[in-house]
């Protein structure tokens, strides 16, 4: 998918103005709340028209000021999942799923609906109303529904904002595995670093009206280390565990991890905070925390005054921070061998 | 209590003008609010009064500028003639004046409808491949069918009441132009009609009590539906 951006607009005292050209399949739009983030992607879907400029995807103009054009939304091939699950609220599962499927082309029809009700797993729900559903099971239907108009580009709009936390790592696996049986190209929206570096591969920064940079979620996530209140987020697909002594054991890298928390029989998503490991240059002898990784230091880098430390083990990757003067004291450069000690408890399984 | 023919006539013939301004007004009524609602133009304000006016207005104003608009010199009235209606004093008349006098009613029901439907549901029919007309009739008219219903039944009601503007523009004929109200005004002003007006005031209120009733069962029944 590719999209060229060049708009302008204003908003009673709010102004936008970007400019960029993005190509890829999973992109995030990351910034604050009103920054202007949803206002590009309405005009991008088609819902609100820039005051001047340009838009293009995929070769097709979707909007020129000097040429006159404005294609409708419903030409567009744009669906939208909006923060709100907004089903029609008279009509029932099935008919909200296929409200965009029947109004699709026969020949841009390439998702086949029963396979995708089964990816969501929604088949119990199907007669259902859609007024006495969950949250979760509201914004599944409002996911499929988008995705069934089968189109070209499909537009999340925080569509996790309005989840509680529990909910929200049930959707994500959804959303993941949409993405991946679908291969449908999409722009992500949010202001949370974990769902950029859960649905995104690039990521388009969006402050005060203007596009301040293109970078990657782990970019994202480095440079917010110092400030976010729990550190840079590891995110750790983890599977195949076994139960020992009531802890879990998961193989990870060229060792084990063992977590608290964990699941036999399915794969969990955890998170770790880079302030929850603890770096030793020596592997000390006892320690209550039951892991303790021999690690290498690969890429260092700076985020305030702290220090980021990527640790390689068998393949796979940890990020730790530590403050500037730890850092000197032990010693630590790229190339050398440190010993991580993380508790079992530190692992957050969020889904 | 006792009904004369001419007093069957009447509640007929109410009942038959009544439902032929409500049926009149209603897609009027619905693209009235539609455009109050949905859509931003110039002049907006002006179409707010206009339609709000005969709320306001003596129904005998609005009457006896339907009855210059649609008599023999109108514009109204040249065109009807040339197509060969008989209008003035014809209940045909009735229905417009009815219809004239009942429409902000109407379309205040079918607004509060229209209002209370999220854009944002709108705007998911749009990118979801529906054309604005394919969203009026898929979203926009079943949301607001509880007061596409709330609006008929109260215009139904008010149509039933219809005097000022009637009088005027269809006089007072009875088995031809007279309406319940009309006849009770007949009864009012001769010494020995007391209890025949009595009679029909009887029914009077029994029609409006009867579909203030309909009014709210109908209204819980599709709030019920929806929350189902």
């Amino acid at each position: 998918m590719r999209l060229d951006i060049d708009i302008e607009k204003r908003l009673g005292s709010f102004s936008l103005k970007m400019k960029a050209s993005l190509s890829g399949e999973r992109i995030g739009i990351f910034g604050a709340s009103g920054s202007g983030k949803s206002t590009l992607v309405h005009m991008i879907a088609g819902l609100m028209d820039p005051d001047s400029g340009e838009l293009h995807l995929d070769g097709t103009c979707l909007f020129s000021s000097r040429r006159n054009i404005g294609l409708a939304p419903e030409k567009r091939r744009i669906a939208i999942v909006f923060q709100q699950a907004m089903l029609f609220p008279h009509l029932g599962v099935k008919a909200n799923l296929l409200y965009g499927y029947r109004r699709c082309r026969p020949e841009n029809r390439k998702i086949n609906p029963e396979k995708l009700i089964e990816v969501l797993n929604l088949q119990h729900l199907l007669d259902r109303g859609v007024n006495n559903l969950s949250g979760g099971e509201k914004q599944r239907v409002a996911l499929g529904r988008a995705v069934l108009a089968n189109p070209r580009l499909l537009v999340m709009d925080e569509p996790l904002s309005a989840l509680d936390d529990a909910l929200r790592y049930q959707v994500i696996p959804y959303l993941r595995s949409v993405s991946e049986e679908f291969r449908i190209p999409y722009l992500f929206i949010s202001h949370s670093v974990p769902e950029m570096q859960l649905m995104a591969d690039q990521v388009l920064d969006v402050a005060n009206g203007c596009i301040t940079g293109i970078s990657t979620p782990d970019d994202l996530a480095r440079a917010g280390m110092a400030s976010s209140p729990r550190g840079y987020l590891n995110l750790l697909n983890l599977e195949r565990a076994h139960l020992h002594d009531r802890l879990f054991h998961y193989p990870w890298g060229g060792g084990t991890l063992i977590v608290s928390d964990g699941k036999t029989g399915e794969g969990s998503l955890f998170e770790l905070a880079s302030r929850d490991i603890i770096l030793f240059r020596k592997n000390p002898e006892a320690i209550s925390a039951r892991n303790m990784l021999k690690c290498r230091v690969g890429e260092m880098f700076d985020s305030d005054g702290r220090k980021g430390i990527v640790l390689e083990s068998g393949g796979e990757q940890l990020v730790a921070e530590i403050v500037q003067s730890a850092a000197v004291e032990l010693g630590i450069t790229p190339g050398s061998t440190v010993f991580a000690a993380i508790k079992a408890s530190a692992f957050r399984r969020l889904g | 209590m006792s009904l004369s023919h001419q007093d069957i006539a009447a509640i007929g013939l109410s009942m038959k003008i009544a439902i032929s301004a409500t049926l009149l007004a209603l897609p009027f009524g619905f693209a009235t609010a539609w455009l109050m609602v949905f859509r931003n133009f110039r002049g907006k304000v002006l179409l707010e009064v206009l339609v709000n006016l005969p709320l306001t207005l003596p129904p005998v104003v609005i009457g006896y500028l339907l009855l210059l608009f649609f008599g023999r010199n109108g514009w109204g009235g040249a065109a009807l003639k040339a197509a060969g209606i008989e209008f003035i004093f014809n209940w045909k008349a009735a229905v417009v004046a009815s219809a004239t006098v009942g429409f902000p009613l109407l379309v205040r029901s079918i607004r509060l409808g229209m209002e209370s439907i999220d854009r944002q549901l709108l705007q998911a029919s749009r990118s979801l491949g529906a054309t604005w007309h394919d969203a009026l009739a898929t979203v926009i008219l079943p949301l607001s069918f509880r007061g596409l219903v709330a609006g008929s039944s109260l215009m139904f009601a008010r149509s039933l009441g219809e005097f000022g503007a009637t009088i005027i523009v269809a006089g007072n004929i009875p088995g031809l132009t007279q309406t319940i109200p009309l006849a009770i005004y007949d009864y009012a002003s001769s010494p020995a009609g007391t209890s025949m007006a009595l009679s029909l005031c009887a029914v009077s209120i029994t029609l409006s009590v009867g579909i203030l009733l309909l009014h709210e069962v109908i209204g819980k029944k599709l709030e019920d539906r929806d929350s189902a």
